[in-house]
């Protein structure tokens, strides 16, 4: 049985084509995916984010349990600050990617990918130790995610100016955007200047509603997963399940900038450390020959696999066909020529640095 | 929905236009376009490529997946619409002219329906 997010009925309402996605019915797309990616890239657009999942732990000893299960380190994070950072497994592998927001010095929010919320939760539980609760707050945020260059002009219109956060990776709880009470956070997963606004679900409608006229001037138009995913592809942020799994290390990402090694220990830290250096590595492929590459397309170099893709489509703005995917350290090589296996036909593909976009 | 009378319908959304008894042009459909959403890359056969009823004889890919173009009928690729491979977008635009490939030496055909019987069945599909 799938779940409903609040703002079901208006996705309905709106001609956005419904599939089921962890967990949740959410529209893949209103009207187009190409367009709603040019939307954000150019002007803004809205999105329906409330299946991620909310986490609050705190206590005396949250920041000890913090440092322990998660592998960055939250030691000197001031209230306000967002910090990113995978969880992993005795082993080393990635149980999830998550954001955390530092609500105050024993208080703290954790947003994690809606398809491993329970997973994570039993996770976290299991490791937790003195003085900490967690409670699974998921059913009590609604979740926006406004998003592209025109997204701080849009909300202006909604939010007393010095109430919206300055600096990526910041936030300011209890923001009244056209009235209603909201967590608004300088972040996103489009590779755009973004804010993410987390409320009550029963104010969820109203805010989506507020926020869309508010921007239809500048161009806001609703965004459904679709876009979601060509366009952090397209800036070539990893995603859970595809290039991060239980049996992938952060440091083969390229996670290793939220991996702090030095820290005293944590979960998967000898783990991490028994891998020695990564024998492969994520890169990034520029579809030269003709056709599009996928997911779970094996790579070669003549007739030796030297990898495989992890995430492939084709990439509105750049306007062309591009792919992430994990290959043996000494190809992972910019300027390789590779040939991807699509389908039973092969297609000529190079690796490119990445990320393939990045904001002016 | 606007399907012409003159075109015959397969139940995979193809459109078959036959020019004479042994040669036909195929294409998919405006229920099938709308369905895959713009579409961004088109993979066709070659010509003198013997093409099957039932098989795959290309793909259609949007931003977000592939689709097969299953034939309708079985015969020998006499052309295939190269315009395609460059501007795929034309198929979204204009479903019934962005014909794919013209099949000649036509040996047997799917059952196929009218534009009604199409028209019925894509509401049953909806």
């Amino acid at each position: 049985m799938e779940l409903k997010t609040p703002l079901y009925d208006t996705h309905i309402a709106r001609g956005g084509k419904i599939v089921p996605f962890a967990g949740y019915l959410l529209p893949v797309q209103y009207e187009d995916i190409s367009k709603e990616h040019l939307a954000v890239r150019k002007q803004a657009g809205l999105f329906d984010v409330s299946h991620m999942g909310e986490i609050i732990v705190s206590g005396p000893d949250v920041l000890s349990n913090l440092n322990y299960m998660l592998t960055n380190d939250f030691t000197n994070m001031e209230d306000g600050r967002v910090r990113y950072s995978p969880m992993c497994n005795e082993d080393g592998g990635i149980v999830d990617d998550l954001i955390v927001y530092r609500l105050s010095q024993d208080r703290y929010l954790i947003v994690v990918n809606a398809a491993n919320r329970h997973k994570d939760v039993e996770f976290m539980k299991q490791h937790l130790k003195g003085d900490v609760v967690l409670e699974d707050a998921s059913d009590h945020y609604a979740q926006l995610a406004l998003q592209g260059p025109k997204s701080k002009e849009i909300l202006s219109k909604l939010v007393d100016p010095a109430r919206i956060p300055e600096k990526y990776y910041t936030f300011i709880n209890h923001v009244k955007v056209a009235g209603i009470d909201c967590l608004v956070s300088q972040t996103g997963y489009t590779g755009e200047h973004g804010y993410e606004l987390y409320c009550d679900p029963k104010d969820a409608v109203r805010l989506w509603e507020e926020v869309l006229e508010a921007g239809e001037a500048e161009g806001l138009i609703p965004c459904g997963l679709g876009a979601r995913d060509t366009l952090r592809l397209e800036a070539a942020m990893p995603l859970y399940g595809h290039e991060m799994t239980d049996h992938i290390s952060p440091l083969e990402v390229g996670l290793g900038f939220a991996v702090k090694m030095q820290k005293e220990d944590f979960v998967g830290k000898a783990g991490i450390e028994k891998r020695g250096e990564p024998k492969v590595k994520r890169v990034g492929f520029k579809v030269t020959g003709r056709g599009i590459v996928r997911e779970e397309n094996p790579v070669y170099i003549g007739d030796i696999q030297i990898g495989v893709t992890t995430s492939g489509t084709h990439c509105p703005y750049l306007g062309g066909a591009y792919a992430m995917g994990m290959v043996e350290v000494e190809h992972a090589v910019v300027g390789t020529e590779v040939e991807i296996e699509v389908r039973k036909r092969k297609i000529k593909c190079e690796i490119i640095p990445l990320p393939f976009y990045k904001k002016a | 929905m606007n399907n012409p009378e003159h075109l015959k319908y397969s139940k995979s959304h193809e459109w078959v236009e036959f020019l004479d008894e042994t040669t036909a042009r195929v294409g998919i459909t405006d229920f099938a376009q709308n369905s895959l959403g713009g579409l961004v890359f088109v993979n066709l056969p070659e010509e003198e490529d013997d093409i099957t009823a039932g098989e795959s004889l290309g793909d259609v890919e949007s931003v977000k997946a592939v689709s097969d173009i299953i034939s309708p009928i079985s015969g020998k690729v006499a052309k295939i619409n190269e315009d395609l491979l460059d501007e795929p977008e034309k198929i979204n635009e204009d479903p019934y002219g962005a014909w794919f490939v013209e099949v000649s030496e036509i040996s047997e055909i799917d059952e196929l329906l009218d534009a009604k019987e199409y028209e019925a069945f894509c509401k049953e599909e909806e």
